[in-house]
């Protein structure tokens, strides 16, 4: 049981590494109250997941999908890399979306920490 | 035998149509009323004009809709039917006067309102005497609910919008319980269609089916019996014509039609006497009988007395229903039509007295007889007749009842309806003694109602009279054709 | 030619309909609407001819670019989602006509054409995530829309929108974020994205562990998605604080393509089989949509807050939709994707009154509403009509779907679903009939008197889809026929008949 833990961890490590910056992501999203330093959290989880599907795509000794005159080549997978393209795409597009909002709270609120938004919202 | 024919929809129809000319017209007063007027006068015609085709014996009906195999929107229109039909529809033109006369009187406010529901609702209880399924039932029965609802809170105070919420709280949660048992019936034979002997023979365990009657009891609270009564005295807040067509007639009549309906139709007479629940019905309606004439004592407030007297009138039908015997049956149909036209009488004369006088609890009501002597006379005919002697209609009720009782070895049942006789005696009686016998405090200038209400209030309490001489047309004829079909046995 | 193409037509028409719009914004800010209306009938006019043609001739298959699936992207439509695209698109069409005068008074000018833009984006995404084939491209579009979605709550001059339409976007990225890790492990599973591929391609790794934490990766990110209690905490807030238009659009669009998605991964990529057979998840997830009916329903009974209530009213009746889906049988799946219909019917008009009222008056709160009626009739009647359709009062709408699901709980021998099924019913009439009783039978308040007597029913553009919809809640409980003549065939497929 321990030896196959052992083993696909040191076999694996890129998985767990993924999720041990995805965790990282998700705590800053979750106790940070700073609403900057929470879209920070979701850039890194995001990030963790493009890692996982870039990783995945790995071949031992596989070269850059680029057509190759020897037909021995052995190339990567190239579909995640284009996925995590998109991906990224829509990562920004998010973060950008975020951030835009927070400029209108800081605008409305003249604060970003989200305990002292809470305090103004009861006021209202 | 069934024949295609549009005209029991069409009795539904009238009056729905009418609620929209009701709205459209609402800024002209007597245009308004005149519809509700005419559309009272042109269903009672559509309902007639059933009569020959029915009593020859035919069953005319269709289908509306079909939405499932089995599950479906139809109408038919058979004896039983035209039994319920009848007596809404023929005293909606005598409260389309009297609501008139009253709510002038009154100096009403929300007329338009008013007139709208009222319309709505007799359509909604003409669709459940119409209905040739379940699904249709439940949905009038529905609307019925909805539509009373505002007539009840009329009054806009706070007494009344909590006596409001109380009904339909009761009402609505009633309406679940009755769509559950229509949807396990549907599950049980895949159909909701009413057929003489009931459906639901063979299917379901005993106790499945135990659960299902009395699930569909509760769901028809309508029939106020006890102790799912309590929304009918508080909905006694409503303007008297609401009580009486309403909380007399159409809506408790629907509860009691609608359990008469289940328990012949989906049920089946020897279902019901196999799994022994004419007893379990037999014994609610002796208790509710007995409790509510008492509880009817207690009341000093006239219309309450009354709404409690409606309470215990209505478990006779259900105790006819519950012998599950020829005679019981005939007891439990007839008394629909002629507890209509009596108690309708009583709450017509209560409500001529409120009107005129203001008064409506029954120790002021000294010396009243002698102001408005019609109007009492009239009161006095509905109270004899409730109280099931000649020559008013009800003692017919109550020699078929006991005849009833006396078939089905029922002694217990036979003295239920002595007893509850002599506790009619005893709450009725006071009022014509205080009524005619006791001098008015003083003289306040007391005249009879307006002929508006006035006209109305003397036909329904000589009809009462009649219907004892000529019981047979058309009501009692109805109701042989429609106890032969239930029981399978030709009744002379 | 062109009749081929119109799966792609309906992604692309939005599209370009947002980028005329923008540009057309910037000559005049009157083109706005009439390019967003008429870009928005063209499509809904080609779901109704999609619909058409795969009830005439089955599904429809379209190779994006001619690639050929499994490697290039596809664009399916069944019944299911001809039925989803034309309810989606109708709605969308009444809640566009809607927001021509109900934004004049929540937007800011100048953001007229950026609104009008990110709607028809939100229009796009929402199309794609129906006709897509493809898993990947079904992230791709619910982001798009989920990001237009974000950006309409925060739209309005509503202070507190800005930080509900935060937590909505943080909730939803974390939603997002789960679905494509879910994406990942079936793609490291199978070497494949397309739906049908990936059905086939399932069965044999049914019992490794890799499918089956996909598979809750995708229930927990469409289930936050969905707002299944207890994940709906940023949905209240988002409903209500949101511009009219936007709260009656995201409200029936955005949740109901939730659901779709969720329909869509459960029975068409996992199949019946795995849900059923190898893990038992449709037991919990009756549990949950039980839960979510009747706390929903409790939590919206407690709100001072029309809009509010009408909120939590969504999560209970998202519970039901998921309730019919969890039983899974015929008749209770029927009950639910009718449900789909219903409650995109029901709960448009509702938050459509509640729009028009804000409009009228100024007026929110519950308190307030007293005596509306007298001087906004209409208004209030499509309100009762719409509330007895949510209660399930015959002959409206919500019976049917209620008769179905609690026919279909009574099928499999979930007694108990069905006492839930009712007993919300109950639930539902109280916080309705309170609402109700104000507006028909108490005089408002001396403070309110002015706003209440200078109301007047809405102007035509808005009261027109409010009626419109409140017929529909009648019409389509008498003539259910109809749409179950799409369900029927579409439930079948999803359960994995022919």
């Amino acid at each position: 049981m321990i030896e196959t833990f052992f083993q696909s961890l040191f076999l694996r490590y890129n998985y767990y590494m993924a999720v041990i910056i995805m965790l990282i992501g998700l705590y800053a999203m979750i106790a940070k109250s700073n609403l900057i330093k929470k879209i920070i959290g979701l850039n890194i989880f995001q990030t963790a997941i493009f890692l996982f599907y870039i990783s995945s795509s790995e071949v031992t000794g596989g070269t850059a999908p680029i057509l190759m005159s020897d037909p021995g080549t052995v190339y990567v997978n190239p579909l995640p890399h284009v996925l995590i393209l998109t991906a990224i795409v829509v990562a920004v597009s998010t973060t950008a979306v975020a951030l835009a909002l927070i400029i209108r709270i800081y605008e409305t609120y003249g604060t970003i920490e989200e305990d002292e938004l809470l305090v103004q919202e009861e006021k209202t | 035998m069934e024949v295609t024919s549009f005209v029991p929809a069409l009795a539904v129809a009238i009056p729905a149509i009418a609620s929209i000319l009701i709205l459209v017209f609402r800024h002209h007063e007597c245009i308004r009323e005149g519809w509700t007027v005419i559309a009272s006068f042109a269903t009672l015609a559509t309902v007639l004009s059933l009569l020959p085709s029915v009593l020859s014996g035919n069953e005319p009906g269709f289908t509306l809709l079909e939405i499932l195999p089995g599950l479906s929107i139809s109408f038919r229109a058979d004896a039983f039917a035209l039994i319920f039909a009848l007596t809404s529809s023929s005293l909606w033109v005598m409260n389309s006067f009297y609501s008139i006369g009253y709510m002038r009187a009154h100096k009403e406010h929300g007329l338009t309102r008013y007139f709208f529901c009222f319309a709505v609702a007799i359509s909604a209880a003409l669709g459940i005497a119409f209905s040739a399924d379940l699904l249709t039932m439940f949905i009038f029965y529905e609307i019925l609910t909805l539509s009373t609802y505002p007539l009840v809170v009329h009054a806009e105070t706070e007494d009344a919008r909590r006596a409001g919420r109380k009904y339909i709280a009761y009402l609505l949660t009633a309406g679940i319980f009755f769509l559950f048992s229509v949807l396990v019936t549907y599950f049980l034979t895949r159909g909701t269609a009413f057929l003489p002997g009931g459906i639901l023979t063979g299917h379901g365990s005993e106790a499945l089916l135990t659960l299902l009657f009395i699930t569909f009891l509760i769901g028809f609270a309508k029939a106020a019996w006890m102790p799912l009564h309590s929304w009918l005295p508080t909905a006694m807040i409503a303007p008297t014509p609401v009580s009486a067509l309403l909380h007399a007639v159409a809506v408790v009549k629907a509860g009691v039609f609608g359990i008469a309906r289940v328990a012949f139709y989906i049920f089946g007479i020897d279902l019901l006497s196999v799994l022994r629940l004419g007893l379990l019905l037999g014994i609610i309606a002796s208790f509710t009988i007995i409790v509510a004439s008492m509880m009817a004592l207690t009341q000093d407030n006239l219309k309450k007395r009354l709404a409690y007297s409606t309470i215990s009138q209505l478990s006779y039908i259900l105790l006819g229903i519950a012998l599950l015997t020829p005679s019981g049956i005939i007891a439990a149909l007839i008394h629909i039509p002629f507890h209509a036209f009596m108690k309708i009488t009583l709450f017509f004369a209560a409500g001529s007295v409120i009107i005129m006088t203001g008064i409506e609890n029954i120790s002021e009501m000294k010396g009243i007889g002698r102001q408005m002597p019609l109007t009492m006379l009239m009161f006095a005919i509905g109270a004899i007749g409730i109280c099931g002697l000649p020559p008013v209609c009800g003692i017919i009720t109550k020699w078929y009842l006991a005849l009833g009782a006396i078939e089905a070895h029922q002694m217990l049942f036979l003295l239920v309806i002595i007893s509850s006789s002599i506790l009619n005696v005893l709450y009725f009686m006071p009022i014509i003694y205080t009524a005619f016998f006791e001098k008015p405090a003083e003289d306040r200038g007391i005249r009879e109602a307006p002929l508006f209400m006035l006209v109305p209030l003397c036909i329904t309490g000589i009809g009462s009279v009649l219907l004892f001489f000529f019981p047979d047309w058309p009501f009692m004829s109805l109701v042989k054709i429609a106890v032969g079909v239930i029981t399978g046995e030709v009744i002379p | 030619m062109i009749p081929d193409h119109l799966t792609i037509l309906i992604v692309i028409i939005p599209l370009l309909g947002a980028y005329t719009t923008l540009l057309a914004g910037w000559v005049k800010r009157r083109f706005c609407f009439p390019i967003a209306m008429v870009t928005i009938c063209i499509q809904f006019c080609i779901s109704l001819a999609l619909l058409y043609q795969v009830m005439k001739t089955g599904p429809l298959h379209y190779n994006l670019g001619n690639w050929l699936p499994p490697w290039g992207i596809e664009y399916v439509i069944d019944p299911l989602n001809g039925f989803v695209l034309v309810v989606l698109l109708f709605l969308s069409l009444l809640c566009c006509m809607y927001s021509k005068r109900s934004i004049v008074a929540e937007i800011e000018e100048k953001k007229i054409v950026g609104f009008y833009t990110v709607f028809l984006l939100l229009v796009a995404g929402v199309c794609g995530i129906a006709v897509t084939g493809d898993l990947f491209n079904l992230y791709v579009f619910l982001e798009i829309s989920s990001l237009a979605a974000y950006a309409l709550v925060a739209s309005g001059r509503e202070k507190k929108a800005l930080f509900a339409s935060f937590n909505y976007l943080i909730m939803g990225s974390v939603s997002a974020c789960f679905i494509l890790i879910g994406i990942g492990h079936l793609y490291i599973a199978t070497g494949t994205l397309n739906m049908a591929d990936l059905a086939r391609l399932l069965p044999p790794l049914y019992g490794s562990p890799l499918i089956q934490s996909a598979f809750i990766f995708f229930i927990v990110g469409l289930s936050i998605k969905t707002a299944l209690f207890p994940l709906h905490l940023w949905l209240p807030d988002a409903y209500s604080y949101a511009p009219s238009a936007v709260s009656a659009l995201i409200a029936t669009v955005m949740s109901k393509m939730g659901v779709y998605a969720l329909i869509r991964i459960l029975f068409t990529v996992f199949t019946p089989a795995f849900i059923i057979m190898e893990i038992p998840i449709m037991e919990l997830f009756c549990w949950i949509a039980a839960i979510a009916i009747i706390v929903g329903s409790v939590l919206a009974i407690t709100q001072t807050d029309l809009k509010m209530m009408l909120a939590y009213s969504s999560i209970s009746q998202m519970g039901y939709i998921l309730l019919g889906i969890g039983i899974a049988n015929s008749v209770a799946m029927t009950g639910g994707i009718l449900h789909i219909l219903n409650h995109a019917v029901m709960k448009g008009c509702l938050f459509m009154v509640a729009g028009a009222i804000i409009y009228a008056t100024g007026l929110r709160t519950i308190d307030d509403l007293k005596g509306i009626s007298r001087t906004m009739p209409l208004t209030a009647a499509a309100f009762f009509i719409a509330a007895a359709s949510m209660i399930g009062i015959p002959p409206t709408v919500g019976f049917m779907s209620k008769w179905f699901i609690a026919l279909g709980a009574l099928e499999s021998g979930q007694w108990f679903f069905v006492v839930i099924i009712l007993a919300s019913s109950l639930l539902t009439a109280i916080y309705f009939w309170r609402v109700f009783e104000y507006m028909y039978f108490r005089e408002p308040d001396m403070a309110r008197q002015a706003a209440v007597a200078g109301a007047n029913d809405p102007p035509a553009s808005m009261l027109v889809p409010i009626l419109i919809l409140a017929a529909a809640c009648i019409l389509c409980g008498i003539f259910v026929a109809v749409p179950l003549e799409v369900i029927e065939p579409s439930v079948t497929r999803l359960l994995g008949g022919n």
